[in-house]
């Protein structure tokens, strides 16, 4: 039986990781077609001329770097407040956000942003995407401050303001510096959200605010790409990176 | 220390701009009629809610449900007994954790381009097939409903690993021990005792799993290469292409109300056993 159960999670360990091996290997081959011919960089080299994928890169990680700041800060206030209180009405909202089938998030922000066009002078672009971002992620920024700070004592707080701290020295110096590795794992969770986003993205974004999933995308729609694998094996390392970090910072 | 209002106001703002606001358009526009140019307007209508009816769009609405479905039976089996190597292993528990979470964090794009790169007709399996001989013709691998539930699978299976290995982790060796020691065998100890106390985490699994399998985009677009259309496909073609709104905003608004029902009845059916969420 337990041998038997071993290799079974053998097997899915590696249904779930050969793939992305596989292509990560396949990234380095020579040849543009799916049998090796020699280890080459040219398609990490192809990657670089590529104006068309530099520049949804660069759009990617402003989004990302904007949405991260704007979700984290927001959601952290709104977690901490909801240490102290109740507010059922944005409490549901967050679970439902969570819930909804990405396409409709994207369509409902499209139909609220051509709408809100009619009012005033602004288009589809960057601004929208990242208003898109920071909204479908604050439920999960929640999520990982509430965590923590089910596990903070609220009596250090009465302690620092028995002991003639201001309310706002209290927040700063007391109970921030504990939340610390939470909003780090927040961070960086809204971060890979945001760069890896591409259905709603796609639908709220304007022409000149194509991002890094949505070059992909077109370019894997079209078939076989050897830069896609380039591209892929990149963003893989990028994101295991970026999550090794989260898990340090959350066992800090 | 008091609450502090103002600190609910900028998430609040947010939540009612861009989720609740929105949300209220799309059902606003529902019950409208389709302008000419795409546009959308007077009179009220059901007229969208009754195109539902049609056979063409019943059947996209079955075949996602049917989808969906044999994604999350298949998530549910397979990630079963890996939830129970890991709530069993003795040693290097947070390492197998987190190889299933690892591709969770990464790209759910890049790793449903991954299976297309294995399986397209120029794939890596069809290569390896043709030059081993096995095969004259590449098989038709991608670009069909099967593709389509594999990618769902491969995507959505953390979503079932984890929530099961927290129920199994609090089951007790001493339990299993106890079954064992009056004479059960193995798979009698996983049939009446595992199982059954596993099954608030096979809920969650399933609910986490079918939830967004149903209203999928990326992967039937993708791996099914337009041939398996799925109701996301057809929500997000008529906000696009199609250009038809008040039909596309009908069809979302159906989606939700069925995702919201099969929440408050998962809720209502766990909270009976007062298990998990």
């Amino acid at each position: 039986m337990n041998r038997a159960l071993s290799l079974y999670a053998g097997l899915a360990y590696l249904f779930l990781h050969a793939p992305l091996a596989i292509l990560a290997v396949f990234s380095f081959n020579s040849s543009k077609y799916t049998v090796w011919e020699g280890a080459s960089l040219v398609w990490y080299r192809a990657l670089l001329a590529d104006t068309r994928l530099l520049e949804a890169a660069l759009n990617s990680l402003l989004i990302g770097a904007a949405a991260t700041v704007l979700a984290t800060v927001i959601g952290t206030l709104a977690a901490y407040a909801l240490w102290q209180r109740r507010a059922p009405w944005l409490e549901g909202s967050l679970y439902l956000s969570l819930v909804t089938p990405e396409v409709v998030t994207g369509v409902s922000l499209l139909a609220f942003y051509q709408w809100i066009f009619r009012f005033l002078d602004v288009r589809l672009g960057l601004h929208t995407v990242i208003a898109a971002h920071v909204m479908f992620s604050l439920a999960f920024v929640m999520i990982v401050v509430v965590a923590r700070l089910r596990t903070i004592d609220r009596t250090l707080e009465e302690a620092a303001l028995d002991l003639g701290a201001s309310e706002t020295q209290t927040f700063l110096r007391v109970t921030l510096p504990q939340l610390a590795p939470a909003i780090g794992t927040a961070a960086l969770l809204v971060f890979a959200i945001s760069f890896d986003d591409y259905v709603i993205t796609s639908l709220v974004a304007g022409v000149d605010s194509e991002t890094l999933p949505m070059v992909i995308y077109t370019m894997a729609r079209r078939g076989v790409s050897p830069s896609v694998n380039a591209i892929s094996t990149l963003i893989t390392l990028a994101i295991g990176l970026l999550t090794l970090t989260a898990e340090r910072w959350r066992r800090a | 220390m008091k609450p502090r209002t103002w600190f609910l106001l900028p998430a609040r703002t947010v939540m009612l701009l861009l989720f609740a606001v929105p949300m209220l358009i799309v059902a606003a526009y529902s019950l409208l009629t389709r302008g000419a140019y795409g546009g959308q307007g007077a009179p009220w209508t059901l007229a969208n809610y009754a195109r539902l009816l049609d056979p063409l769009y019943l059947e996209i609405l079955l075949k996602s449900f049917w989808i969906a479905a044999l994604a999350t039976a298949l998530c549910l089996l397979l990630g079963f007994p890996l939830a129970l190597f890991i709530a069993r292993a003795r040693t290097r528990k947070t390492l197998w954790l987190a190889l299933v979470t690892l591709p969770f964090w990464t790209s759910f794009l890049v790793r449903t381009y991954a299976w297309m790169f294995l399986l397209r007709d120029t794939g890596l399996i069809n290569t390896i097939l043709l030059g081993l001989g096995l095969i004259s013709e590449p098989l038709p691998l991608l670009y069909n409903d099967a593709a389509v539930v594999l990618g769902l699978v491969y995507g959505y299976l953390p979503f079932t690993v984890l929530p099961i290995y927290a129920v199994l982790d609090r089951i007790g060796p001493e339990l299993l021990e106890a079954a064992e020691d009056l004479g059960a065998t193995p798979a009698q100890v996983v049939r009446r005792i595992v199982l059954p106390l596993a099954r608030p985490g096979l809920l969650a699994g399933a609910v986490l799993v079918f939830v967004p399998c149903l209203g999928a985009y990326l992967t039937p677009d993708l791996m099914g290469g337009g041939k398996s259309i799925l109701i996301g496909n057809v929500i997000q073609n008529q906000f696009t292409n199609a250009r038809d709104w008040p039909f596309g905003a009908a069809l979302s608004a159906v989606l939700m109300v069925i995702v919201m029902g099969l929440l408050l009845l998962v809720r209502r059916k766990t909270s009976e056993h007062g298990g998990l969420p």
